[in-house]
């Protein structure tokens, strides 16, 4: 089974916001980036699969050159080779200009599935996925919890909304958005780390005419929906303030 | 026209669509243009009859057995065919998970933007933007879509609210529209839904929750979230990445994934609120946050705060109810 992922690098869980003079995109020379998580819980998943099917894990990726980051570490945790669509405009590029990236670097390759996360939690579009299968005209399903694939067919579990889910079949090839949480992701070992040295990174061109269909005008810190009371002092002080605040101001415990 | 999607499960409306109507209504303040509401799927006539209530220009059945039952490939190819027909300038839609599996694919089709997750509308530079949240919520963004109409946008659930619908004087106009989909060419093949196991914990009845998040670390330090969780007669909760790591049962994850919850009192220990969680604890009435991330947006919706090192400061909240 070949099996293409679709990774992204995205900015850190603690990295503190930082804007660009335009106040349009964030600082990036100022972030430090880590594999998008649903798309590190896709390749685990593309792994398992492999070691069940056997077969290939190609990692896809379209972003600017700091990429090479996360494409090395999907290497290491057992990919077998990656595709590296590289361009400085892909940093903050729409769901379309990436899809349409991805698709060109990848429709050569025949894969039987494709995997991806379900967003990223940069831009956080949840769109990828699905325009990718449209542009490679392939079935999709997202949000999905588990992965059967035997002989040719593909039954996948669909999360639905309150805690429901549901089969679907469809004919492979295919192209799956994965939920975080469908596995228990591996970490890379030194020798993994030492075999993705000599493992190949295809690049590819960015398609040239991808044209963007949205655009930010404006970036800005969240406005605040309550005024927070922040409780300041010690641990203990701002404890038994906050007890007391909960008692006698909301009256929510006795 | 503004044309709003609606989603509808055997005549029985789902809450999110009201939420759009009520963006779509904002949405037309700006623009100065019509509403009309598509109905797509058997038992549409039901669900459209309690739309006609809305403030809006006309409602749009389509019945087709594309819809039955929900696949991508069928959603796609027949909303296609209807929004060919009825030209609307925005086709606004509900940012459930239905919605994430087919729009993407649908704007795609037709070549045209998808702005997704959207929490308001504002008039920017004789033109429309739709704000939305970036960076797990640590930013927000003006954006506005590019290129020809129509303009795909999904509306984050709650962002607005389903009572603040306008109703119109009389019912609006309801008719039927016909579409024409190969039905052979739907490739997915669901079968019926399930719910994983019997919810045995109930927390939407839940007076105080205990919530805890990433920065509770490790799985011995649920502990000192159950001990809290004792002292104020609370129910214990999660968010995701706690019940993924198999910390806390899944039937105790609290946000779009989970259960929905509105409690008297909302403790969010160490969950720096990324929106999935927001929507399913932003109705709580009173919520307080501990984290060590002053900017985390937990603390966007908290009445109170305190930032610090929650393994200080949860054990002194123990002792401080006790006295």
């Amino acid at each position: 089974m070949k099996i293409a992922v679709c990774i992204k690098q995205v900015p850190t869980r603690e990295w503190q916001p930082r804007l660009n003079d335009a106040r349009t995109w964030i600082r990036d020379q100022d972030v430090s980036f880590e594999m998008n998580e649903p798309d590190a819980y896709a390749l685990e998943e593309a792994l398992r699969l492999k070691e069940k099917h056997s077969g290939e894990v190609v990692v896809c990726s379209a972003g600017p050159a700091r990429v090479a980051q996360v494409i090395r570490e999907a290497l290491a945790r057992g990919a077998d080779r990656a595709i590296h669509v590289e361009d400085e405009g892909l940093s903050s590029a729409d769901a379309f200009v990436t899809s349409e990236a991805l698709a060109n670097a990848m429709k050569d390759e025949q894969f039987d599935l494709v995997l991806t996360g379900l967003q990223s939690d940069d831009q956080g579009f949840a769109q990828v996925g699905v325009i990718l299968a449209e542009k490679l005209g392939l079935p999709h399903a997202t949000i999905i919890m588990e992965v059967q694939a035997e002989g040719g067919a593909l039954r996948v579990k669909r999360e639905l909304e309150g805690g429901w889910f549901q089969w679907v079949v469809m004919p492979l090839p295919a192209v799956l958005t994965i939920q975080s949480g469908i596995n228990q992701l591996r970490y890379a070992t030194l020798k993994g780390i030492m075999a993705a040295k000599k493992k190949e990174i295809r690049k590819a061109a960015a398609p040239p005419g991808a044209a963007s269909k949205q655009k930010i005008v404006s970036l800005y810190a969240p406005e605040k929906g309550k005024k927070t009371q922040i409780i300041g002092g010690s641990p203990a002080e701002a404890a038994k303030e906050l007890v007391r605040r909960l008692r006698e101001e909301a009256r929510v415990i006795a | 026209m503004i044309l709003v999607i609606a989603e509808q499960r055997g005549g029985k409306l789902n809450r999110a669509t009201w939420e759009t109507i009520a963006a779509a209504q904002q949405l037309a303040g700006i623009t100065g243009a019509p509403i009309a509401i598509l109905v797509p799927g058997a038992h549409a006539a039901g669900a459209a009859s309690d739309l006609a209530a809305a403030e809006v220009k006309e409602v749009v059945t389509v019945e087709s057995p594309a819809f039955e039952p929900y696949t991508p490939d069928g959603f796609a190819a027949a909303l296609r065919d209807a929004i060919a027909q009825l030209a609307p300038a925005h086709v606004l839609l509900p940012h459930t998970y239905q919605t994430r599996d087919f729009a993407p694919k649908l704007a795609a089709r037709m070549d045209r933007a998808l702005l997704t997750d959207v929490i308001g509308v504002k008039s920017a530079g004789g033109g429309t933007a739709f704000v939305r949240p970036m960076f797990q919520g640590k930013l927000t963004a003006d954006v506005v879509p590019l290129g020809p109409a129509p303009h795909f946008v999904t509306f984050q659930i709650g962002a607005y609210r389903a009572d603040r619908a306008a109703k119109g004087a009389s019912p609006a106009a309801v008719r039927a529209l016909s579409v024409a989909v190969d039905t052979s060419a739907i490739r997915e093949k669901p079968e019926p839904p399930f719910q994983q196991a019997k919810q045995a914990v109930d927390l939407s009845q839940a007076e105080r929750i205990v919530s805890v998040g990433r920065g509770i670390k490790e799985q011995s330090n649920i502990d000192v979230a159950k001990k809290l969780a004792e002292a104020l007669g609370a129910e214990l909760a999660a968010s995701r990445p706690i019940c993924d790591a198999g910390w806390l049962p899944m039937e105790r994850q609290v946000g779009s994934s989970g259960q929905t919850v509105a409690p008297k009192l909302y403790l969010a220990l160490g969950i720096s609120g990324a929106i999935q969680h927001l929507v399913g604890m932003k109705g709580s009435n009173t919520v307080v946050a501990i984290n060590k991330d002053p900017d985390a947006p937990i603390f966007e919706v908290a009445d109170y705060g305190i930032v610090g090192d929650l393994f200080e400061i949860v054990p002194a909240i123990i002792e401080a109810v006790k006295q």
